[in-house]
């Protein structure tokens, strides 16, 4: 069921932002794309920061812009995270949180404190935010636009101002809010990362247009975008944990098509996952392999091939089972196997990431 | 010590200037948001008579303002018809030449202020359902403050120190015109120096004590974040 209906025009010199989409009502989806996309923009257009030359606006059945409407943002249910916290300076954590909440009919005391506690912020709410880490500012930041109690939740890069660890302090929160907020979240980013653990639909923006739009799995899949992700193409998949071998500290995760051992994670057995394989980290084989370093062997057929970034090298697509992988090879290796879409292979898969 | 005629001139002095400064505050905060958030044209230019007082012999103000307010004047035309007079030579018209004397220095530092304070924390503030109005209240005033505080202090302290213009528009009466600055230049005219000499000293340690508070205030570190 779509119910985010956005058209959006926005004619600045030297860039036009151009995009009309459907997204789900639920959910997380993730606009992405290289800085200079238009992601930003048309986030800050669907909270009406910015005024677009057209646009119309339909969320949850009700109409935020269209020719004949404007609702200026302080009339649109939504919560809005910023890059930067920018917390209100003049006021403390509670002060905060309490600005948005206090001012919004939907806001109820309930939403204020299940913020708080979703966020873990229970023992910041005295300080001043000059005296947060980054982490926890971003932290309140989020806490202060779900107090409003929101139909929509709309953040812009929440995690791009962090260094790395900060990111990892406030990737398991956003977890947390895509397993238990039933509203729908946009959720901008350029960082593949981000997106592959979050997401479950995906729009790819570049140069202000859609690029491809749909389900994470079968976005990320897709070999045709124009967008390159570089390092970063591969493919994401739903599994859940089907056994964990404590002798040797491994877990075993069961996708539609197969089954791949990773390192134990403590998850226990049955815990829906996302892993995600990266193609860099595939290899085909033609016979079944003698011994090897690598364990994980999954039988598939060769459904496309593609051309890469580099000129030596080549995208594959595998069908394994109901799944499909992308392996990237070079192109010589690629020849000498003799590559061919409807090839049986063995696929190799030497390493993978597992995401709650 | 000071003379019943000094203790009068002070406290007109201080009326003149309390009020002069409550006005610019009440038409001083509008310009100087209009200033440092719009992107008309005209910004330039409603700059620029802003900030007119700053380097005009305050003589040419007062000429101009006295010609303006005076009976063949359109504010005096205008005050007549209201049947309160002209305003040369009364205390209210002190106050609205200065009111003109002093707007640059309310209006600069506010206009500092709130360019300081940037677009973010007003966005933030529409997402988190505040109206403009609500916003400039709950968001703009806490973190416009120390500008508030510096352009009060400015304005009230300019006006004060005000000499040329007084003496073109309000002349030296007693009690209703003869500020602090006007009795001093009396006292010397008349060759009291002794007279002059303790007023003046009142003036230079008003003035010191008030850019010592400017100068030593704690710097504004309530920066957005």
């Amino acid at each position: 069921m779509s119910t985010l209906d956005i058209r959006c025009r926005l004619d600045w010199p030297g860039f036009t932002l151009d995009v009309d989409l459907h997204l789900p009502g639920h959910g997380i989806t993730a606009l992405f794309g290289h800085s200079g996309s238009g992601k930003t923009s048309l986030l800050r257009c669907i909270a009406g920061l910015e005024k677009p030359t057209h646009g119309r606006l339909v969320v949850k059945g009700q109409i935020w812009q269209d020719d004949q409407t404007w609702r200026p943002p302080h009339q649109r249910p939504m919560g809005y995270v910023f890059q930067e916290a920018s917390l209100f300076p003049h006021l403390d954590v509670l002060g905060n949180l309490r600005y948005g909440q206090k001012r919004s009919a939907s806001a109820s005391r309930v939403a204020l404190e299940q913020a708080i506690e979703l966020l873990g912020i229970g023992h910041l709410l005295q300080r001043r935010p000059a005296t947060l880490s980054g982490g926890e500012r971003q932290r309140v930041g989020i806490a202060r636009a779900l107090a409003v109690g929101p139909e929509i939740l709309l953040m812009d890069e929440p995690l791009a101002a962090l260094d790395l660890q900060r990111k990892q302090e406030i990737l398991p929160y956003l977890e947390r809010l895509h397993d238990e907020l039933d509203i729908p979240l946009l959720y901008v980013s350029h960082a593949p990362d981000e997106v592959a653990r979050l997401a479950d639909h995906l729009v790819v923006l570049d140069g202000g247009r859609v690029m491809a739009d749909g389900p994470l799995g079968a976005t990320l899949a897709r070999l045709d975008l124009p967008i390159r992700l570089g390092e970063d193409v591969g493919v994401v998949l739903d599994a859940t944990v089907g056994e964990v071998d404590g002798e040797w500290h491994l877990a075993r995760v069961d996708f539609a098509g197969g089954s791949l051992w990773t390192r134990d994670r403590g998850l226990p057995a049955g815990q829906a996952v996302r892993v995600r394989v990266l193609a860099r980290d595939v290899s085909l084989a033609v016979d079944a392999p003698a011994a090897s370093s690598i364990q994980n062997v999954l039988h598939g057929v060769i459904e496309s091939l593609a051309d890469d970034d580099h000129p030596g090298l080549l995208l594959v697509r595998i069908q394994v089972g109901a799944s499909l992988l992308i392996a990237r090879l070079t192109r010589r290796s690629a020849t000498q196997l003799d590559c061919h879409t409807g090839q049986a292979v063995y696929v190799q898969v030497k390493s993978v990431a597992l995401m709650e | 010590m000071l003379t019943d005629n000094d203790l009068q001139a002070i406290g007109l002095t201080v009326r003149l200037a309390g009020l002069t400064t409550l006005i610019l505050f009440l038409i001083g905060t509008p310009i100087a948001w209009w200033l440092a958030r719009s992107r008309s044209a005209w910004k330039g230019a409603i700059g620029a008579i802003v900030a007119l007082p700053l380097v005009l012999p305050p003589s040419v103000l007062g000429f101009y303002l006295l010609l303006a307010m005076g009976p063949q004047g359109p504010v005096g035309q205008f005050t007549q018809a209201l049947g309160i007079g002209t305003l040369p030579f009364t205390f209210w018209g002190l106050v609205i030449a200065s009111v003109f004397y002093s707007l640059p220095f309310m209006v600069q530092p506010l206009q500092g202020a709130f360019e300081a304070i940037g677009d973010r924390p007003l966005e933030v503030a529409a997402t988190l359902r505040a109206s403009p109005v609500d916003c400039f209240f709950s968001v703009v005033l806490p973190l416009a403050k120390p500008g508030f505080i510096t352009a009060g202090i400015l304005s009230f302290a300019h006006t004060v120190g005000e000499f040329g213009v007084v003496l073109m528009i309000g002349g030296n009466i007693p009690g209703l015109t003869r500020v602090a600055s006007v009795q001093i230049y009396d006292h010397v005219e008349a060759m009291e120096y002794g007279d002059a000499h303790r007023l003046a000293a009142v003036m230079l340690v008003f003035s010191f004590l008030v850019l010592l508070a400017l100068y030593t205030r704690r710097p504004a570190t309530d920066q957005a974040i």
